[in-house]
């Protein structure tokens, strides 16, 4: 169970610096999918028996994580009609350096913080890592949607670090947690529309009317 | 030298042109043809050492040494990997560095004797080829300080030899990591797909085949040699660092080097019929992101 | 039984809104608006006379810092609801259902923060005001409204997402503590216990990320693009209610960090962030040409004050509780008024509007009174809160604090006159006739503007008792 995990945990940060690295929207949805569906396999690897906590936790998250969100973003991206990402505000290579520095950062700042010593040890790292990326992913990109799946990416890292309080955050937070993050997405969906609809375009460095 | 290590530079040597034939046939019959025979290079080179060569008036003693250079480089480089899986014909510490300049003097001697012909094509794909190398050698450099720190040694023979056999059950996420960035390696050094085409005709879009347009006869057969062998020492790395042999007894580790190559060489086939080349200003991407692969594998490690 | 109805019923109704077919159309319920509020506000007032002990385990109970904000939020959604009746007879929203939804669940969330013991469960709450207000500042549907939306779901997301991480946090330095984990009287109780690395990043990240949906600078970029762009009353419930409850989830972990000893830690942050944001206040208000935008960064400023308050200790903390039902009273109050300008001339520029005070007298006149009582002048109630924080700054040995708060009070005073007078005073426009106000877009605002010219000159006992547990509870004093 602990290499499994290990190797979920692996397989995040790949999921993470396939996200930063692909151009086409369509990927980097099918990479975010791929990323619920480990997420969902992470609290049955982690509980030390198999509970009904942990079988539903899986399953919810996989649910909203893995199927509903992405299909709801690939709706979008099929009514925007977009394709591609042009070209990040750092650049795809900055990126991927960037995305390899947050890696770095995260195991360093992990290394220091007073853990207690049971806890799988990637944990927090890749959840660190995963927090960061998704940040750079939100405020780096261009198209409105890519800005939707790094918060999800943020939000998937922070989760990742809740999982090693499965004890103090009850059921119902978890579940209540979820669905904010499932309503937030949907009411971000339906303004991604509108934005193609008024501006013919997701570009949200066209989003400058309002200013000081 | 072990009877094995002997054994196995000769089989690399008298081998090395079957691989390129193993990742065409591949290719070939993934996308549905019969392709030419896995021997065709052999036929190849039996027909160019025959020939007659043809020097353009100029050209200088640059052009001819290209070819040579390039070979004998490379052989020596050879002679630091260890092939039986526990250590190598020659070796010292830090000899990494010295295999990685071999490589290096390699390339040179042919995008010189591409400068040499005068022509802009040549120009053209030696500027390409090296700006894809400057991306390819720090990701390898990446991939050997990884394997530096897994298994404490800092020569190639111990890096890639028993050492690793060794560090394998404690470091295998770090070294697959390292595997996976050595085949794109691969793809990039051996101008294969995604990266150049090697079958393309338009000298527009070629990168390595254009800086040996104006080679012909022995010389070519040299380079075409050459480049097989160069195929044939990337795949050995890649074996070694997915497969560690120290544990098996001579002949089967040179067995499974054997065949671990040819399966590299399948998979070299594959990936090229299911990717189409990228645009050239996507191959950096895709070498930095090689590099930050290793350069996790290193963090991982460091962990 | 009524902690559970004042989060419960306002859910209800609005799920009723939005799933039953009887609700479709583009006519608002308002009759069930009414309803909703008039209980609500019913059963908080119960709650002042008769004590309710907690509920569901633990996990909500009234406690006085939740009471004055659930207290003000509910006084603020009826004065809301009646402005309502008056506001759709002008203008109609293009989905009834989503508006009276959105206000409706929006009361419950700001419910739910406010009873919360359990700090997840007031994470969870927060997230949940930052989506409902969400369509409903979207509600005009056209360019500059969606820009200010989308600007206000990505920075409020984020925000709202480091303060998850920071309640995370802080249940990783209960770990190995005795007590329920992140419920608020156990970490209280436990305080002196609690691992001081872990409580250190989980406060940062939960000022932060609640301070986000505050609007403290410098993560109140979004503050005014959103009130200028959303209809004034939503603005008004935002800059009333909502940063209310987004305080809230501040002084929960101010509690916390100060029970358990590191105030010293705590309060430089606080008041670094609270001394930037009014620095950031007076820089945009000068040369401001819209009153919305206008009122946003005095909200900045009054969320700086608020933090400053926490920050100094003493009887700052009593100054940041009053100065939160104050300016919370004073921000509706204006808003709803520049909700009737708007109704009337349709800009809430300068540009748009000169001469109020002949056109609009009623609402003109309470324009020129708001802008008095928020910038702190007597007789309002808003200078009594701010002179309370001006006296701790002073009592704590940084009289060069309180100069730098006068100072940019000064400024945004300056700032501010100048163009609310601008647009009330002088001579309007030749052709426009004085406009008939309607009681109901009136009274409202007028209730409140009472309230506050009460609160400057007597506050009533109760409030006063609740305001210094409340204060007594965040490591200050009463005066």
């Amino acid at each position: 169970m602990h290499n499994a995990a290990r190797l979920v945990l692996l397989l995040i940060v790949l999921s993470d610096l396939a996200v930063l690295g692909t151009t086409r929207l369509t990927s980097c949805i099918r990479g975010l999918a791929a990323q619920g569906v480990l997420l969902g396999l992470l609290p049955l690897l982690l509980a030390p028996q198999l509970s009904v906590h942990a079988v539903s936790l899986g399953l919810g998250t996989v649910a909203v994580k893995a199927v509903v969100l992405p299909w709801f973003l690939a709706r979008a991206i099929r009514e925007a009609a977009v394709r591609r990402e042009i070209e990040p505000l750092v650049g795809f290579i900055g990126s991927q350096l960037l995305g390899a520095l947050a890696i770095a950062l995260a195991f360093a700042i992990a290394s220091r913080l007073p853990l207690p010593p049971t806890q799988q040890s990637l944990l927090v790292p890749v959840s660190l890592a995963t927090l960061m990326i998704g940040f750079l992913v939100l405020t780096t990109r261009r198209k409105a949607l890519m800005q939707v799946v790094g918060y999800l990416i943020l939000e998937n890292g922070i989760y990742l670090f809740g999982l090693t309080h499965t004890e103090s955050v009850p059921f119902l937070i978890e579940l209540g947690v979820l669905l904010d993050v499932f309503v937030g997405v949907f009411i971000m969906g339906i303004v991604v529309f509108h934005i193609n609809r008024e501006f013919d375009s997701l570009d949200s460095t066209r989003l400058t009317e309002l200013s000081d | 030298m072990t009877w094995e290590g002997g054994a196995a530079l000769g089989i690399l040597g008298i081998a090395a042109p079957a691989v390129p034939g193993i990742a065409v046939k591949t290719k070939s019959l993934l996308t549905g043809r019969r392709g030419a025979p896995v021997l065709q290079l052999y036929y190849d080179l039996w027909k160019l050492l025959r020939k007659g060569t043809v020097y353009s008036r100029t050209t200088t003693w640059v052009f001819r040494a290209g070819p040579v250079v390039m070979l004998a480089s490379l052989l020596v480089a050879t002679l630091f990997l260890p092939l039986d899986g526990r250590a190598a014909p020659a070796g010292f510490a830090g000899d990494l560095v010295v295999f990685a300049g071999l490589l290096a003097l390699g390339r040179f001697a042919l995008v010189l004797a591409g400068l040499d012909t005068g022509s802009s094509f040549e120009g053209l794909g030696a500027s390409r080829e090296v700006t894809i190398a400057s991306f390819a050698e720090p990701t390898l450099f990446l991939c050997f300080i990884a394997l530096v720190l897994a298994t404490g040694e800092i020569s190639l023979g111990g890096m890639l030899g028993t050492p690793l056999a060794v560090a394998w059950p404690r470091a295998g996420a770090s070294l697959s990591l390292v595997g996976i960035s050595l085949f794109v390696l691969l793809l990039a050094e051996n101008s294969r797909v995604p990266v150049d085409d090697p079958a393309t005709h338009l000298e527009l879009t070629m990168i390595h085949e254009v800086i040996v347009l104006d080679h012909s006869g022995p010389d070519l057969a040299l380079i075409l040699y050459g480049g097989a062998l160069k195929l044939a020492l990337f795949g050995v790395l890649v074996v070694s660092v997915f497969v560690p042999r120290a544990d098996l007894s001579g002949g089967v580790a040179v067995a499974v080097l054997v065949a671990g190559v040819a399966l590299v060489a399948v998979a070299v086939g594959v990936v090229e019929s299911i990717m189409a080349r990228l645009r050239l200003n996507r191959v950096p991407q895709l070498l930095v992101g090689a590099a930050v692969l290793a350069s996790f594998g290193i963090i991982l490690q460091l962990h | 039984m009524r902690l559970l109805a004042i989060c419960a019923l306002p859910l209800l109704a609005a799920l009723a809104v939005l799933g039953l077919p009887v609700f479709r159309g583009r006519r608002v319920p308002v009759g069930l608006l009414a309803v909703i509020a008039l209980t609500h506000l019913f059963l908080v007032a119960t709650l002042w006379a008769v004590p309710e002990p907690a509920a569901l385990g633990g996990w909500i109970a009234a406690d006085p810092l939740g009471l004055t904000v659930l207290t003000l939020t509910s006084v603020l959604f009826l004065v809301t609801v009646t402005y309502t009746v008056g506001y759709l007879r002008r203008e109609k929203p293009r989905s009834g259902r989503v508006f009276a939804g959105g206000l409706l669940a929006f009361l419950s969330a700001a419910s739910v923060v406010s009873l919360a013991q359990h700090l997840a469960m007031l994470w969870v709450g927060m997230e949940a005001t930052t989506l409902s207000v969400a369509p409903l500042v979207f509600l005009r549907r056209d360019r500059r409204s969606l820009e200010a939306t989308w600007k206000y779901l990505v920075i409020s997301s984020v925000g709202i997402a480091l303060a998850l991480l920071g309640t995370f946090f802080l249940a990783s330095a209960q770990v190995d503590v005795p007590g329920r984990p992140l419920v608020l009287p156990d970490l209280l109780e436990h305080a002196r216990e609690l691992h001081p690395a872990w409580l250190r990043v989980a406060f940062l990240f939960l000022l932060v990320g609640f301070g986000t949906k505050m609007g403290l600078a410098p993560m109140h970029t979004w503050k005014p693009d959103t009130y200028a762009e959303a209809p004034s009353l939503v603005s008004g419930l935002m800059a009333g209610a909502l940063t209310s409850c987004a305080f809230l989830g501040v002084a929960r972990v101010t509690e916390v960090v100060m029970a358990a000893g590191l105030g010293s830690f705590a309060q430089p942050v606080l008041i670094g962030f609270g001394l930037f944001s009014l620095a950031v206040a007076a820089v945009f208000i000068i040369g401001q040409s819209d009153v919305k935008r206008l009122l946003a960064y005095s909200s900045v400023e009054h969320m700086g004050l608020l933090v400053l308050g926490l920050g100094l200790g003493g009887v700052g903390a009593y100054g940041s509780m009053l100065h939160l039902v104050n300016n919370g009273l004073s921000k509706g109050w204006v808003f709803l008024v520049t909700g009737n300008i708007v109704l009337a001339t349709g800009s809430a520029t300068a540009a748009g509007n000169r001469g109020l005070i002949r056109t609009l007298p009623v609402s003109a006149a309470l324009l020129v009174l708001g802008l008095f009582a928020v910038t702190g002048s007597p007789p309002f109630g808003l200078f009594m809160s701010e002179f309370t924080i001006l006296r701790a700054a002073i009592n704590a040995g940084h009289p060069w604090i309180a100069a730098a708060i006068l100072l940019m009070l000064a400024i945004i005073f300056v700032g501010m006159a100048a163009l609310v007078l601008g647009m009330a005073l002088g001579e309007p426009e030749p052709g426009t006739a004085p406009v008939r106000e309607s009681p109901w877009l009136v009274a409202g605002p007028m209730g409140l503007a009472a309230a506050v010219l009460m609160l400057g000159v007597y506050i009533p006992g109760p409030l006063h008792d609740v305001l210094a547990r409340a204060a007594t509870a965040l490591g200050g004093t009463a005066p």
